[in-house]
């Protein structure tokens, strides 16, 4: 008998069904639910509340939820001067985060130091954690905060997920 | 009671152990002869009405000696009138009495002062570093200490690397004159050395 089974899309059948990869789909959950963990350490973390709050809104961008668990975050957002004193904890925070993880450094002080060049401060958080965005000002404003969460979804959006994963191997896909 | 009348009825009391009355700008100070007596002097200073000890500070006197001045700054809370209480000690010595018994704020300004300028107080209930932590080896705020810092390791505590100064100290003027002006600069003091720390600029 022959089959009259039809492949590919039919309205009729899948109804308003939008066919995409696993991989497009995972990424695009990902992207648009970053959970921020506000390691706020100064001035910078005054900033980052603005754009919390209703007139900047993070939530536009799916990350509203700010953990103060690392253990819940996917995105660590170094806000402010980080000593050599902080900089073990930090570390150790960043250590406790479940990958995927992403950091950004916002503002001059947690880029370069910025301005405090002394015995005290270290020179920019990417010496003791990865950093995927920079973001420039002192402290930036609630629009660069939000530029540099884009740029971190579009980048999100770009990583391959099904490839060498734990997931990857579940599904024999690899 | 006026500062002045403070500072002359502790001077009344421990005589020549204490300097005359110094004043300037409407700013009164007395000197300690003996840093072994500032106890005593800060009990009676308490006991006649200084009843808040709003800081202590250290001065390093780098290259004279006594190298150290250890200043304290006795306020009076029913009128805010305020004097300073200074004392000289050697850097062989480096100690003095706590005044915890006397204000219990003292706990940590005495802190600091350790922290930063490596004065010990004997008697102190809690003697740790404050903002460094256990085991810096260096006490930041002394004129021998560079800026830029010294590298250390502490393997699972902290680090600490030299600071790049890019041809810096940059420094502000306290100046009326516009931004352009007052804005941080390179400026080192007519016959004075360029930043220890920096090496491309030297």
């Amino acid at each position: 008998m022959q089959s009259t089974t039809e492949y590919g899309y039919n309205s009729k059948i899948e109804g308003d069904a939008v066919l995409t990869t696993v991989d497009a789909a995972l990424a695009w959950f990902r992207k648009n639910s970053v959970w921020p963990m506000p390691m706020g350490l100064a001035c910078c973390a005054i900033e980052l509340m603005a754009v919390g709050a209703s007139r900047f809104d993070i939530s536009r961008f799916g990350s509203e939820v700010m953990r103060f668990s690392p253990r819940q975050a996917d995105c660590m957002i170094v806000a402010g001067t980080v000593t050599y004193k902080a900089a073990g904890f930090l570390k150790r925070i960043y250590d406790q985060m479940p990958e995927p993880k992403w950091v950004i450094a916002m503002g001059a002080c947690a880029s370069t130091g910025g301005m405090y060049r002394s015995y005290a401060t270290l020179q920019g958080v990417d010496n003791v954690v990865p950093v995927d965005i920079y973001i420039s000002g002192c402290p930036p404003r609630p629009e660069a905060v939000l530029d540099a969460l884009m740029k971190i979804q579009e980048k999100i959006g770009k990583e391959p997920i099904l490839r060498d994963t734990v997931i990857a191997k579940a599904l024999k896909l690899s | 009671m006026t500062a002045l009348e403070f500072a002359n009825k502790i001077k009344a009391k421990f005589g020549d152990l204490i300097s005359e009355p110094m004043e300037f700008r409407g700013e009164v100070e007395i000197k300690l002869a003996d840093p072994e007596k500032i106890f005593d002097v800060c009990q009676y200073a308490k006991n006649i009405g200084l009843d808040y000890l709003v800081d202590i500070c250290s001065l390093d006197n780098y290259g004279n000696d006594p190298r150290w001045t250890v200043v304290y700054h006795a306020r009076a809370i029913v009128n805010g009138v305020e004097i300073r209480i200074k004392t000289d000690v050697s850097e062989e010595k480096s100690e003095l009495p706590s005044v915890f018994g006397v204000w219990r704020t003292a706990n940590w300004h005495e802190r600091e002062v350790y922290d930063l300028m490596g004065i010990r107080f004997s008697g102190h209930p809690d003697l740790r570093r404050i903002l460094m932590w256990e085991g810096y080896p260096y006490h930041p705020l002394r004129k021998d200490f560079p800026l830029a810092g010294k590298p250390t390791d502490l393997p699972g505590i902290a680090f600490t690397k030299v600071t790049p100064m890019e041809g810096g100290p940059f420094v502000t003027l306290p100046t009326i004159d516009d931004s352009g002006v007052r804005e941080p600069r390179v400026r080192v003091p007519e016959g004075a050395e360029p930043a220890i720390s920096d090496k491309r600029r030297v």
